[in-house]
């Protein structure tokens, strides 16, 4: 009876180790919080303001109108009133911003605000920036490549779904591959070209580790062709690298696919 | 019971890892050229000169010829050398790789040059500057004369490594010189290297010449000129200079090309308005009529299997492309397009033909496959044709014309190229004025 009771205990004891090892991201949830996201939006607000004021003052003054409470207990209206042309960032006065800030508020208070702001600004900044370079790209290629745009908006769905990558972290890296990879342009149009790399990555976006899934038929007899894509793709690959990788969510994008497939772009 | 626990402790790791793969369709890149940097390549000789060539330059010589041929292709963009910054020697020893990637270069080409019992050996190294390692390595010994031939097959080689097409460096051009006013053009069957060097002429102007092909081996030329004031099919040995009527025919035969075997001739033969097609053995000399129609047949190709033949007939009314069977049955009509087209040739990889079309008062040099489906027309101008292909089905080299006054001022006549996606048209540079193209097979196979 003794020896069953420390069995069972030791056996449950076990099952929750395991449980709890096991299911990371009942720990993880903490590195999601807000305040991290945060920190990162205001790197973005300093490298880009400049053509989306319009949008963001709009939504700046939305968010501090229900902030405005909050805001009064730091600082005088008056002060805050002064204040807001310059929470609505310009190219060259950055700067000056910044000073104007740490003067008349107590910077531990009013961080939280901007934190708050940049972060509208990042959706803002990201979704119009995708947006211009596919107009640029769309208007280089003719209208089959608006075929392709939906193809890969339909893949990007489903892999944010799938994977929790959103379709402007899917779209970024795929753009920045899109820069590094040059095609080579002998291939012919009618083969099954299609070169998948798996690449294991570093929490920075550099490589660890790349591997060709298809790479016995490099080797092959009459796969010259495919041998020349696949080197290109690696080669493009490892240009690119650090990889434009999220900055959170390490644990999901640690391993990524990619699938290279020219055969459209060498047929139009 | 342990089984069944262990079993299960497996599968609750394992529940870890179960976040699903990413993946990413990558479906467009850049179409750039791909930046490439040739280094010179390190001289390893004592003397300054060696049989009248200046020893010491080789290595750049060399390496500017391959330039030369890469920057050609439209493929590659040839990085400029003030940029280098590692020394031949070394870098043919081992690049430094960060260094060649700063000046974006994602290939390096190296090479050592020396002479040994009066051989010259060149060794040359491609390097994949991104994957930092070697992905092709040769050596080559011959004549120190023979120089430009050893850069046109590394170039060859470089090519074929980095686009898996074989290359067309090391290939010959034949075509027909043409110097004087337009109304009295003294013509001359003329050969050089595909990039423009080395010319030679086989003739010496004294009877018009037309339409040369190589054979398969290239020593060979089938050309038409003319005899008593009969234009006829010759045959011309380059390396003995004899050459020799085609056949007993008592008309005007035309139009001449060998088979992929070459042993045949196969060319347009006319008489009484009338023109077929026939094929001469040049081992038996057995002639075979291979088409026997009213109409005007004539511009027979051979596909590289030598199974079917293009040619061009004007049996449905105006003049379009057929294809038939070797023997001649099985004779259909593949092109439908408004215009009139001509000049049919196979392409080396079987895949298309190319051809001139006339239409709108505008001349067109185009593609379609096989089985005339996929009309793609590479080039419109007021007068071009002829297309013959390079060995790797990549490129038609063509000749154009320009328009003249009435009294024949301002007329020339150049051989130019375009790749058969349309891109990359350039004038291939020649001593004289060209025309009628043929290029030749690779000579290193």
């Amino acid at each position: 009876m003794t020896k069953s009771l420390i069995y069972s205990l030791s056996f449950h004891v076990v099952m929750i180790l395991l449980t709890v090892l096991s299911l990371p991201f009942m720990i993880r949830q903490p590195v999601d919080l807000p305040p991290i996201i945060s920190v990162e939006l205001i790197q973005i607000t300093d490298k880009t303001n400049i053509p989306y004021a319009p949008k963001a003052r709009k939504v700046i003054e939305k968010v501090k109108e229900e902030e405005k409470r909050v805001v009064s207990e730091q600082a005088p209206p008056a002060a805050k009133a002064k204040e807001k042309p310059d929470r609505i960032p310009l190219p060259k006065k950055q700067d000056e911003k910044k000073e104007l800030i740490k003067k008349k508020q107590n910077p531990k208070e009013v961080k939280p605000e901007i934190k708050q702001v940049s972060e509208f600004e990042k959706k803002e900044v990201i979704d119009t920036n995708q947006i211009a370079a596919l107009i640029d790209k769309a208007k280089k290629e003719s209208a089959k490549i608006e075929k392709n745009e939906k193809k890969l908006s339909q893949s990007s769905v489903k892999n944010s779904f799938a994977s929790g990558l959103t379709l402007s972290e899917e779209d970024a890296l795929r753009a920045q591959i899109f820069g590094c990879w040059t095609v080579p342009l002998g291939l012919p149009y009618d083969d099954d070209l299609l070169v998948r790399i798996k690449l294991d990555l570093k929490q920075d976006g550099t490589i660890r580790k790349s591997e060709i899934l298809d790479h016995e038929r490099m080797n092959k007899p009459g796969q010259k062709f495919y041998k020349v894509l696949a080197e290109s793709a690696l080669r493009a690959v490892r240009i690119c690298q650090p990889l434009r990788v999220p900055q959170t969510g390490f644990e999901k994008w640690k391993t990524i696919q990619l699938n290279f497939n020219p055969m459209e772009m060498l047929k139009g | 019971m342990k089984k069944v626990f262990y079993i299960f402790v497996f599968l609750l790791f394992k529940i870890n890892l179960a976040y699903s793969l990413i993946e990413v369709d990558i479906t467009r890149g850049n179409l750039d050229p791909l930046p490439i940097a040739v280094s010179p390549l390190h001289v390893d000789i004592q003397s300054e000169n060696f049989q009248n060539i200046k020893a010491k330059e080789l290595g750049s010589l060399i390496s500017s010829v391959i330039e030369k041929n890469f920057k050609s292709t439209g493929l590659f963009n040839p990085l400029n050398k003030d940029a280098f910054v590692q020394k031949p020697d070394i870098a043919h020893l081992k690049p430094r790789f960060e260094d060649w990637r700063l000046i974006t270069a994602q290939a390096l080409v190296t090479g050592k040059i020396s002479i040994n019992d009066n051989k010259l050996k060149v060794e040359f190294r491609l390097w994949d500057l991104a994957a930092a390692q070697e992905m092709a390595a040769l050596a080559f010994t011959t004549t120190p004369s023979n120089w430009r031939r050893v850069a046109h097959i590394i170039s060859d080689k470089v090519y074929e490594r980095l686009t898996g097409e074989t290359g067309y460096f090391d290939t010959r051009i034949i075509y027909v010189s043409e110097t004087g006013p337009k109304t009295q053009r003294v013509k001359k069957l003329a050969i050089m290297d595909q990039d423009g060097e080395n010319t030679k002429y086989l003739t010496l102007g004294n009877e018009l010449v037309l339409t040369p092909r190589f054979n398969p081996t290239n020593q060979l030329v089938t050309y038409m000129s003319y005899f008593r004031n009969l234009p006829r099919v010759y045959l011309l040995d380059i390396e003995t200079g004899i050459q020799e009527v085609v056949g007993n025919f008592p008309g005007m035969t035309f139009a001449p090309r060998f088979s992929p075997d070459g042993k045949k001739i196969i060319m347009s033969f006319a008489k009484d308005g009338n023109s077929d097609i026939y094929t001469m053995n040049l081992e038996s000399r057995l002639v075979e009529r291979i088409t026997e129609d009213s109409s005007i047949d004539t511009s027979p190709s051979f596909s590289p299997d030598g199974k079917y033949i293009c040619f061009n007939s004007d049996r449905s009314g105006l003049q379009q492309i057929y294809t038939m069977k070797s023997d001649g049955t099985s004779a259909k009509r593949i092109s439908f397009g408004n215009g009139i087209y001509g000049t049919p040739v196979w392409s080396p990889r079987g895949d298309l033909i190319a051809f001139t079309k006339m239409k709108a008062g505008k001349f067109y040099i185009g593609v379609m496959r096989s089985n005339g489906t996929g009309e793609r027309l590479l080039t419109e101008n007021y007068y071009q044709e002829a297309p013959s292909w390079s060995p790797n089905g990549r490129l038609l080299v063509f000749y154009r014309e320009t328009k003249s006054g009435k009294d024949g001022s301002g007329f020339s006549a150049k051989l130019w190229s375009i790749d058969i996606t349309g891109y990359n048209e350039r004038e291939l540079k020649t001593k004289t004025d060209a025309s009628d193209p043929s290029w030749s097979t690779l000579l290193s196979k």
